[in-house]
């Protein structure tokens, strides 16, 4: 009983923060999204995701996000298994280089690649030198994807490598004395085991690549129009608070929705690391 | 016992977490003299805030912004009281007609005789008295180019719709300057309502979408020292800078005209310093502090005693940052379009931008 107090109160401070910082702009979100300039109720702002250049940029920032998220299970699950069979020492230096780059402004590492990606960038002056065929990515929808993935992969990485680092051995050792091969024990034991981070991976890799604006800004030249974007040329360019809003406040459905799909696989919890 | 410390300590924590905001603002408000500047992301010199500290004993606190419209609603709300803004033409427009703006006293700036009377002409257009306005930075809009990657001479807007340069052109990210563009081809104004003149310049500007590499603001400087793109629409102010670093860029004002635009000192309704703000714009309008914020920023500077200081003659005589506009047509500066013109060319832009 004592103790239950003592939380409450070491929590209000987190209460304050959390009332300033999150409810309280979030209400404004919702304010701004259902009125109009002059502060009357309407769901205009919100409806005009049906007009066809927002809808546009909504289904393809989903198509994008979708494609990056693919991308990154496929390439952090193997990853992820590398990382947890390696015991010892090495296990936290290897994991340690999976984290450092995080540690860098992801503004800055995005520029680094525009950089590299360019036309008369780093990457094709080394392909001229070696007489190879110029590749020609900056400013397209791949290039969004890529940064997308090299900017979230660290997100579906994590989770996986704590999920499948906290599968007893055991369980893996009694598949395989039963007669399970690896193929066999990685589908009915590891895999089912793993969801809890697959989901949570997946939450975290997907909802910042559905509204990144920043990506699609730097490597796709602004030349694709993401919902990210229009709610942010909303807010900076246009003066329309209450349409950016609105756009936000549709976008947030779908946050919500993965939301709850991480919640009801991911009970405990497991896949959380951050 | 330990209920009790954990208690005092929170409590402790949560009042200094209030109070600490009051508790700053508070002290220094009476004791300092003080003057909040709101102006553009890299557009002053620093040393020039220093040396405004050091002779006027006045603290400078100084915040910057992206573009007019994030300026706009800080000012509009009051959240911050800022005693000096330095908005474009346009904001002014729209900043008077609101009325955020207090009228200047024009005898606690000696200095503004500096100016030359050409550019409190041109703000007529949006001040139409000189009653509110300084002018600290004026320029174009026009195509800066790489001699060696075109073949001909430039001086057209119609050469961004060149398929030979696909892949090869920079367009300005903004919804006035790259409309602009399109108005200017076409010989419309481009502070244009008209639907028509709209359409057509919606129309060509997404046929132009194909050509255009990306649509970029600041990084066009760096694209074009780098060779990366061929052909650009960029400020006047940013060319002499690719031009110092890059030789073969060449700047040129289209024949079709352009925008003209000024950015100007300006004092808000709510300022706390009116006087500490003149003192501010007076100093920035001494010959020697503009100069020093020209050579710094690039951008043109309106203060004519300042542009004879300028000791490198090709600089002083540049055709880039200090244009003879008497010899072009078609010429203009943004106006305010109200909401509805706004919501106009918003729409508009975003129809261009989602367009394949």
């Amino acid at each position: 009983m004592k103790n239950n107090k003592a939380v409450k109160l070491l929590s209000a401070p987190y209460i304050v923060w959390a009332a300033a910082f999150i409810i309280i702009p979030l209400l404004m979100v919702f304010y701004y999204g259902l009125t109009n300039r002059d502060g009357q109720f309407t769901f205009a702002n919100v409806l005009a995701i049906q007009q066809t250049e927002h809808f546009k940029s909504l289904y393809l920032a989903l198509i994008l996000a979708l494609i990056s998220t693919v991308i990154c299970i496929l390439l952090a699950y193997p990853l992820a298994m590398i990382l947890s069979s390696l015991k010892g020492k090495n296990e936290h230096l290897v994991v340690f280089i999976f984290i450092l780059p995080m540690w860098m402004n992801f503004l800055l590492r995005t520029m680094a690649w525009q950089t590299l990606l360019e036309n008369d960038g780093v990457i094709n002056t080394v392909l001229q030198f070696l007489h190879m065929p110029k590749m020609h990515i900056i400013n397209t929808p791949s290039a969004i994807v890529f940064g997308m993935v090299y900017n979230f992969l660290p997100f579906m990485v994590l989770p996986l490598y704590n999920v499948l680092n906290k599968i007893d051995i055991n369980v893996i050792n009694a598949a395989r004395d039963l007669g399970a091969n690896p193929f066999q024990t990685f589908i009915r034991i590891t895999l089912p085991l793993s969801v809890p981070g697959i989901i949570s991976g997946i939450t975290m890799v997907f909802v910042p690549s559905l509204t990144t604006f920043v990506v699609s800004e730097m490597l796709g030249g602004s030349k694709i129009l993401l919902i990210g974007n229009v709610i942010e040329q909303e807010f900076t360019q246009n003066s329309n608070w209450n349409l950016g809003s609105g756009l936000s406040i549709v976008l947030m459905l779908f946050i919500i929705i993965s939301m709850i799909m991480s919640a009801i696989f991911d009970k405990n919890g497991e896949g959380n690391t951050l | 016992m330990k209920n009790r410390i954990l208690k005092s300590l929170t409590a402790i924590g949560v009042s200094a977490l209030l109070t600490a905001p009051v508790l700053f603002s508070g002290c220094c408000a009476k004791e300092k003299k003080e003057v909040y500047v709101y102006n553009w992301g890299e557009y002053i010199d620093p040393d020039v805030l220093e040396s405004f500290e050091k002779e006027t004993g006045i603290t400078v606190i100084y915040d910057e912004y992206e573009t007019n419209e994030v300026m706009y609603p800080k000012i509009e709300s009051g959240a911050v009281s800022y005693d000096v803004i330095c908005p474009s033409d346009y904001m002014i427009q729209k900043m008077i007609e609101n009325d955020m703006l207090q009228e200047i006293n024009f005898d606690n700036i000696p200095n503004a005789k500096n100016i030359g009377q050409q550019y409190f002409e041109t703000s007529k257009e949006f001040d139409p008295e000189n009653k509110y306005s300084v002018p600290y930075c004026w320029g174009t809009v026009g195509i800066l180019y790489n001699k060696t990657m075109v073949d001909e001479p430039i001086d057209s807007w119609s050469v961004l719709w060149d398929e030979k340069y696909k892949g090869e052109i920079l367009m300005q990210n903004s919804v006035r300057d790259a409309l602009m563009v399109a108005l200017k081809l076409n010989g419309y104004s481009c502070n244009s309502m008209d639907d028509d003149e709209l359409e057509k310049a919606k129309a060509d500007l997404i046929a132009q979408k194909p050509l255009v590499q990306a649509y970029v603001v600041d990084q066009v400087r760096d694209k074009m020292i780098g060779n990366e793109a061929a052909i650009g629409v960029i400020y006047s102010g940013e060319a002499i800078y690719t031009q110092r670093e890059n030789p073969d860029l060449e700047y040129v004002i289209p024949k079709e005209g352009t925008n003209v635009w000024i950015d100007s000192w300006v004092i808000p309704k709510n300022a706390q310093n009116k006087e500490n703000a003149e003192i501010f714009i007076d100093y920035m309008c001494r010959p020697e502090i503009a100069l020093k914020n020209f050579e710094f920023i690039t951008y043109s500077t309106p203060n004519d005693a300042a542009r004879d200081l300028i000791e490198e003659e090709d600089i002083k005589n540049s055709e880039i940052a200090f244009p003879d506009l008497s010899k072009y047509t078609g010429l203009e500066t943004y106006h305010y379009l109200g909401v509805e013109g706004d919501e106009k060319y918003s729409n508009i832009w975003k129809q261009i931008k989602s367009a394949d």
